[in-house]
């Protein structure tokens, strides 16, 4: 469960001082889908990153799971991401050289997990992810767009976190390969993983239950997507 | 984190560029060849150094001509320069308490011929007394007695070097005539060997009855140095005492500033060639130490550039939870992980190249465990040093921007 409340956010470059996000406050219960909708500049990608505990907000509050992370110091806000975040990035950010178990597992490598859990916790993870085992022993690097994103969405599931992060995840794709991804996180969403997507594109945003639309700093409209209901094009 | 995820990650680290891990690794390799091997010279230089000064007696004690020194600005007429010892001297410091034997020495350079080969050695004019003051012992025949001294006998021992140039390796040498400068003498006998080399080899030598060198090739009756033995470690230093005051009141002078001699100790010797020893080693380590050096900012400028290659990467171990001290490990383990590599071939191969230099140049070398010791430690050290800055570096990036580097 995420609260936020009243977030601010300013960044002082000299003795200008922008306001990216001037107030933004919501509540996502746990098990929901939600898109983070807004055009480039809007404060989405701040909001994300200070959802994802990789920054902290000037002023408001930030409650994960009812702990307050507003204003962590970087090694409490790394642990906090170890434990309760995943990430997909919309360029993947695979090790190039490490096999796609390694990748995945990389997560549990810092929680300090042994080895063999870690390894069975990360195929389970994969085949969550839609990716079957054959190519477990791959190098990251021989995998096509649409697989690496799913290794990237093994990686965010791995740790089993509060919240998946997924920042523009099918940026990088072709629209048939990112009908795919999108439909692999309707399956987390059903899995009852809670899911937030960030997107400028108004047709990613719809594959969610909840739109959440971002202007100018400030949330404008709250309103329901088609989730569940929307089949992606691919889809029979 | 365990530490065994952590050398993992740092082994793939830097096995994945292996071509700039193994050029970086190659700058240590260099390094820590050098100073191994630079050591090993110095060693080897110190410890032969050593031994011969170890070898040309015990409990000696060198009377030479020349100034010791002087109050103010005496300047040194050199040893061998000027003609003040006589053999008189030494027949007087013969009859001093605690002197167990006593051997004038007058030596000078001529050219040797035998049978159609020749060679230009020093050939040394002394009494049997030799044998006892310098630790000279004969192999083949006999030296020459008290009796072919007074006689001025032209008969010559050899040294085993000057046989082997004169007649051949091992060749048996005793009752064949050599001729010195023209003259004929017989060879009767030849000294063990006694080792050193090059410039410093005591074996290319000629010993004749000092009465026969004087008489019949230097002429003149001064001797270039007096080698006293005592007869104990703990005389040495009254005898010494005792030689100066007795050839001060000999040549009548009145103190011993002055005096027109010296007396040196085997100790002296001894402590000033290590001296020099310790000092060849300072130099060459230090001349190799800059290669190491070089090396060490190899590392830096390596990690510098993979810190910058990987800021992506290290964006995404921070998205995932690692902790700065992770990060700051991770790239400082890479850092040292090749700095120890390159240390340990660096010693194997600088191993090699010591040995390879006794082995084909003659050169003695010695590779102490000390100095193994310390340049593993240094490369330790420098992975450590030059690590740290860029290993930080990447932990205090942004993760945000790291994520969003191109």
């Amino acid at each position: 469960m995420i609260e936020v409340r009243d977030i601010v956010k300013e960044y002082v470059n000299g003795k200008e001082t922008t306001r990216v996000l001037r107030g933004v406050g919501f509540r996502i219960e746990k098990g929901e889908f939600v898109a983070i909708m807004g055009p480039s500049g809007s404060g989405k990608s701040t909001l994300m990153h200070i959802l994802g505990a990789l920054d902290t907000a000037t002023s408001g509050t930030y409650l994960l799971d009812e702990q307050d992370v507003s204003s962590l110091k970087a090694d409490e806000l790394a642990r906090i991401r170890r434990s309760k975040i995943g990430f997909v990035f919309q360029s993947f950010h695979l090790l190039p050289r490490a096999t796609v178990l390694r990748n995945v597992a990389l997560p549990l490598v810092y929680a300090g997990m042994g080895r063999g859990e870690r390894e069975q916790r990360a195929a389970q993870a994969l085949m969550d992810a839609g990716l079957d085992a054959s190519r477990h022993n791959h190098l990251s690097n021989q995998l096509s767009g649409g697989q690496m994103q799913r290794v990237a969405i093994a990686r965010a599931l791995v740790n089993d976190p509060a919240i998946i992060l997924a920042d523009e995840p099918t940026g990088n794709l072709d629209s048939k390969t990112g009908d795919l991804v999108l439909e692999t996180f309707q399956d987390l969403h059903r899995q009852g993983r809670t899911v937030i997507l960030i997107t400028h594109e108004p047709y990613v945003a719809e594959h969610a239950e909840r739109i959440l639309v971002i202007r100018d700093g400030e949330l404008v409209e709250d309103r329901k997507g088609r989730g569940g209901t929307l089949k992606t094009k691919t889809a029979v | 984190m365990m530490i065994r995820d952590l050398l993992e990650e740092i082994t793939l680290g830097v096995t994945s560029n292996k071509a700039r891990s193994g050029l970086t690794m190659l700058g240590i390799v260099i390094g820590i060849a050098s100073v191994i091997a630079m050591l090993s010279i110095g060693q080897g230089a110190k410890a032969s150094i050593e031994a011969s000064v170890q070898s040309i007696g015990s409990n000696l004690l060198l009377v030479m001509p020349g100034t010791q020194r002087g109050s103010g600005a005496t300047v040194s007429a050199g040893r061998g320069s000027s003609q003040t010892l006589t053999l008189e001297d030494a027949d007087a410091i013969a009859g001093l308490a605690d002197v167990a034997a006593v051997a004038p020495e007058s030596s000078k350079r001529y050219q040797v011929t035998a049978k159609g080969t020749n060679t230009n050695t020093s050939i040394m004019g002394t009494r049997p007394a030799f044998l006892e003051v310098r630790n000279v012992s004969v192999e083949e025949g006999t030296f020459f007695t008290a009796q072919q001294v007074t006689s001025r006998a032209k008969v010559a021992v050899l040294g085993p070097t000057t046989r082997d140039d004169l007649f051949g390796e091992g060749a048996a040498a005793v009752g064949q005539k050599i001729r010195i400068n023209g003259l004929t003498f017989t060879v009767i006998g030849i000294t063990e060997s006694k080792g050193g080399s090059g410039m410093s080899n005591q074996d290319d030598i000629i010993f004749v009855p000092i009465s026969t060198l004087q008489t019949y090739l230097s002429g003149g009756s001064s001797v270039s140095t007096i080698s006293v033995k005592a007869e104990s470690q703990e005389t040495m230093t009254s005898v010494q005492e005792a030689i100066t005051a007795l050839l001060l009141e000999r040549h009548d002078i009145a103190s011993a500033a002055s005096a027109d001699f010296s007396v040196m100790n085997q100790s002296d010797l001894a402590s000033a060639a290590s001296g020099i020893g310790d000092t060849l080693s300072l130099l060459l380590g230090s001349i190799a130490g800059i290669s190491l050096l070089v090396g060490g900012i190899g590392i830096m400028n390596m990690m510098l550039t993979t810190v910058t290659e990987r800021t992506r990467e290290i964006g995404l171990r921070q998205a995932i939870g690692a902790e700065k001290a992770e990060i700051v490990w991770q790239f400082l383990g890479e850092a040292i992980l090749i700095t120890i590599l390159g240390g340990i071939i660096g010693i194997l191969i600088g191993y090699s190249i010591a040995r390879g230099m006794s082995a084909f140049a003659g050169l003695n070398t010695q590779v102490a465990w000390s100095s193994i010791f310390l340049a593993f430690g240094v490369s330790a050290v420098i992975g450590l040093v030059f690590g740290f800055y860029p290993a930080r570096r990447a932990a205090q990036l942004n993760p945000i921007q790291a994520l969003r580097y191109e």
